[in-house]
């Protein structure tokens, strides 16, 4: 196994520093892999009927029709015959990893990083991978209208316990951007979720304004720093604060929200926010996001959708719509699916797509909305999300059409190292399920303690 | 594919549901033919290519060959790629779960306390809850709903046609199983009871006792109960609601419906049926697959949880391959929506079936989960769950693959009437 930095240069220089090089890519890859003869799905063309794939030192290396590619000598030959190859999915909003975020103190939180509770042993990564889930943005819950900074991480060194090499560790997980920063987001809600018995807000305007409270607040953080920096004045310069250094982020663009939201008022409350701040936004869940689609359009603001069984389990998602990814689509709508792991189930995130595809939405919109889509609401559309050549070598290999129930993810790539293998019983009984593969514990997730009481025992 | 659009958009979908909620019920019944290219039968007509089903007056009355079959003058003619009969949900809480989960419309559970086998599946019962009207879309015509999990003794269940603006126009059975709830989600905090195993087993033991001693004392006689002798008023006791369901349960009228998952808990069920000669049915069961040999000993049907529930607390070792291994097993296997407690408020047995069939069962076993075996072990398999003459006229018809993600439900018809035709 080679450890290898994303970026040399910054690693060489971080490595001075602080000696211990965090965010290492780890690879056994070393020679190339080719998957022959397979169903490809680029997804950033049309679908390849016999087509070839190459991944080399965990980027994607060739890809197209089996005469067009030429095999290297030294390669692995995977015989795909009969499979669908595919990008990696890219799930833009999951609880799996045991994450907590911020406590019940106070609704505004933006200090708390997620992953400082993280857990990585936690089984619903390897529930993930067995879904064909490779990047994930790891948010804490929706019971705060600012519960904490997201993470996103891709699914590496989730063997490295069984090959007893220590960890994982969530530095095999973190995704560094070209600064060598854990890249992530914040996480915002409004609607019913976050309200609750003071401090907490218990109306929908007393959300809004205490959220504005706060970033008002740091835009005048941000005006004092910026005033002290210009005149180089160390006295002037305002005391360190993490929560407004991560308002700060927003309000410059560096961090993009992701912002839970249901009803039609309430996405249009979100837009109010974004347009008088000026901060990136993405909205989730979105189950009325149908009644407001040219709205969201006009924005310019993406959506990432949940798809349930069925509408209902609270007020705000009574009016939840199979059709919702397929209005957002013709409206002009960026759409990404997520699966809210553990509101739906890492495994089954194809539904989504398959759902969506049912109510209405094209095929290749649903595709893209499961991958390419889901990098770009990431900032991560330049590495990962699509099969072309240069990009991570994230790649899932599938038994049957994805939108089919009956295809199952048989293998999952990570950066050119095979993280999920069905043929392999210790793998396959996290996609199965069975003796040992869940999860004991209760989830942390939100919000309504009750209602995660209520999932895991019954009680209301 | 508009349709769809309109099919699933919500704002109509609660008023739609509503409405049709009522509209269907006042359907005359129709004279109806629905013709399919593939129709299974699930009887020992098997799967029928080009095929038809009559149904004349709320009943089938032929089922053939097109070719074969003349279809009246004057029918409503049905068409669809696949048909099969009206689904069954083998046990879900639809109708007393409702949408939106709001304290007024939760009755699947009362919590006052751990043992009240008398309350009624039909007094809980709302047919007009749009989740009613949103499994029914999709092809499901029989639910077993009632009582859910979550006390030793939730109350009673009962099986409706999700059809009928009245729970009496929806029954087909007013009391189908007593619900009973063994392991953690029956749990109470300190110091109420019961807090452990053991203690749920000694209390569901001293009722049933209780309910022994009741029938043996001959104080359980047909409604109306014997006038008290005269001059004898104090020494008679009165009716007890309580005791007499589980009487019934006793006499081995009815069933008791045990939810255990742990293998200690379905091997507290077996032990509990054995030592008091009743009937049980096992529910949601998520270590069955530990116990298969002694479940097909004991000769006990298992209505398995959601082949999609989550692997959290109780259920962390449930398999989506169990329904696979009970059924290449013998053992009686239905498929079930379960009770949901938040986000979906209800999960739709097609989709659980068909997960199922991805995961080691044929098709037909799969569509058996939701026709024919749960028809079987609830008792109403004379009159749902098979395309056959002489059955209600129950049937779903789809546009492809019924388990596709991608195939759409087009109509479905329950005792002859069209209750829903849109595109979903």
């Amino acid at each position: 196994m080679t450890c290898k930095p994303i970026h040399a240069v910054m690693a060489i220089f971080v490595a001075t520093l602080f000696v211990v090089v965090p965010g290492a890519i780890c690879t056994a890859q070393t020679k190339p892999i080719a998957f022959t003869n397979a169903h490809v799905i680029t997804i950033a063309g049309e679908e390849i009927d016999k087509g070839t794939v190459v991944i080399k030192d965990g980027k994607i290396a060739a890809v197209g029709k089996a005469d067009a590619v030429k095999i290297p000598a030294d390669a692995q030959t995977i015989d795909a015959a009969g499979k669908f190859i595919m990008p990696g999915l890219v799930d833009t909003h999951s609880h799996v990893g045991g994450v907590a975020g911020a406590d019940g103190s106070s609704p505004i939180q933006p200090s708390i990083r997620v992953y400082d509770s993280l857990n990585p042993f936690d089984q619903g990564f390897r529930r993930a991978v067995a879904g064909g889930l490779t990047t994930l943005n790891i948010m804490p819950g929706s019971g705060h209208l600012m519960s904490g900074q997201t993470v996103y991480v891709k699914m590496r060194g989730l063997k490295k316990a069984q090959d007893g090499k220590g960890g994982p560790t969530i530095d095999d997980l973190f995704i560094l951007d070209d600064n060598g920063k854990q890249m992530g987001g914040m996480k915002m809600a409004n609607g019913t979720n976050s309200m609750g018995n003071a401090p907490f807000p218990g109306t929908r305007a007393k959300s809004a304004a205490l959220v504005r409270e706060q970033f008002v607040k740091a835009q005048e953080y941000r005006a004092k720093h910026d005033a002290a920096a210009l005149k180089g004045d160390p006295d002037k310069m305002p005391p360190r604060d993490l929560a407004m250094e991560a308002l700060v982020e927003i309000l410059d663009g560096k961090r993009v929200v992701h912002h839970h939201t249901h009803r039609a008022d309430d996405i249009m409350t979100v837009l109010r926010l974004q347009k008088e701040f000026g901060f990136r936004v993405v909205l989730h869940h979105v189950s009325e996001a149908w009644k407001v689609a040219p709205q969201i359009a006009q924005a310019g603001v993406p959506c990432s959708v949940i798809v349930v069984d069925s509408p209902g389990g609270k007020l705000e998602a009574a009016e939840m719509s199979w059709a919702t990814g397929a209005v957002l689509e013709k409206a002009g709508v960026h759409v990404a699916f997520h699966t809210d792991d553990w509101i739906t189930d890492s495994r089954l995130f194809l539904r989504s797509a398959a759902l969506a595809v049912r109510a209405g939405m094209t095929r290749a919109g649903a595709l893209r909305a499961m991958t390419i889509e889901g990098a770009k609401i990431l900032d991560l559309d330049k590495r990962i999300g699509s099969l072309e050549v240069g990009k991570d070598a994230d790649v899932i290999m599938l038994s049957a059409d994805p939108l089919s129930v009956y295809a199952h993810v048989e293998q999952t790539w990570v950066d050119g190292n095979k993280v999920f293998d069905r043929s392999k019983a210790e793998d396959r009984l996290y996609a199965t399920g069975g003796y040992g593969a869940g999860s004991a514990v209760k989830p942390y997730m939100c919000c309504a303690e009750h209602a995660v009481q209520a999932a895991s025992t019954f009680g209301q | 594919m508009h349709p769809v659009f309109h099919a699933s958009h919500s704002s109509a979908f609660i008023r739609g549901a509503m409405f049709l909620a009522l509209f269907a019920a006042s359907f005359a019944q129709a004279q109806v033919a629905i013709k399919g290219k593939t129709v299974y039968t699930m009887s020992d007509a098997k799967t029928i290519t080009d095929g038809v089903v009559v149904i004349t007056d709320g009943k089938i009355a032929a089922v053939g060959k097109a070719a074969d079959v003349k279809i009246p003058d004057g029918y409503k003619v049905i068409e669809g790629a696949v048909v099969t009969p009206g689904l069954i949900d083998g046990r879900g809480t639809v109708g007393v779960s409702g949408i939106f989960n709001q304290k007024q419309d939760q009755d699947q559970l009362e919590r006052s306390s751990p043992v009240q086998p008398e309350l009624r599946g039909i007094d809980a019962y709302n047919p007009n809850d749009p989740l009613v009207a949103w499994v029914r879309s999709l092809g499901i015509t029989t639910v077993h709903t009632g009582h859910a999990p979550g006390e030793l003794v939730s109350g009673q269940t009962c099986i409706v046609k999700t059809t009928g603006k009245t729970v009496d126009q929806a029954k087909v059975v007013e009391t189908a199983t007593v619900a009973a709830t063994l392991g953690p989600w029956a749990e109470k905090p300190a110091p109420a009871s019961p807090g452990t195993r053991a203690k749920m087993i000694a209390m569901l033991r001293e009722e049933l006792i209780k309910a022994q001693e009741y029938l043996k004392r001959g104080e359980m006689t047909a409604p109306p109960l014997l006038p008290p002798k005269d001059g004898d008023k104090k020494e008679e006791p009165g009716r007890s609601l309580h005791t007499e369901a589980l009487v019934r349960v006793i006499k081995r009228e009815i069933p008791l419906m045990v939810t255990a998952n742990r293998s200690q808990d379905i091997s507290g069920a077996l032990r509990i049926a054995k030592e008091f000669n009743i009937r049980i049915i096992l529910d949601s069961a998520s270590e069955a697959y530990m116990l298969i040999d002694e479940l097909k000993a004991a000769n006990v049907p298992v209505i398995i949880h959601p082949t999609m529930f989550r692997m959290l607390g109780e259920m962390e070792n449930m398999s989506m391959e169990t329904c696979a291994k009970l059924i290449h097993a013998g053992i009686p296997v239905a498929m079930q929506s379960g009770f949901e407690s938040y986000v979906p408020k209800t999960r739709v047995v097609l989709f659980e079936a068909a997960i199922a069939a991805a995961n080691g069962c044929t098709f037909e076993e799969a569509l058996s989960t939701i026709t024919t075996q749960p028809a079987k072990i609830l008792g109403i398999a004379e009159r749902v769950g098979q395309l056959k003459v002489g059955m209600d006229g129950d049937v779903a018809i789809f546009d492809g693959d019924p388990f596709e993600y991608t195939s759409h439900c087009i109509g479905v018809v329950i005792d002859g009437a069209v209750v829903s035709d849109a595109v979903k």
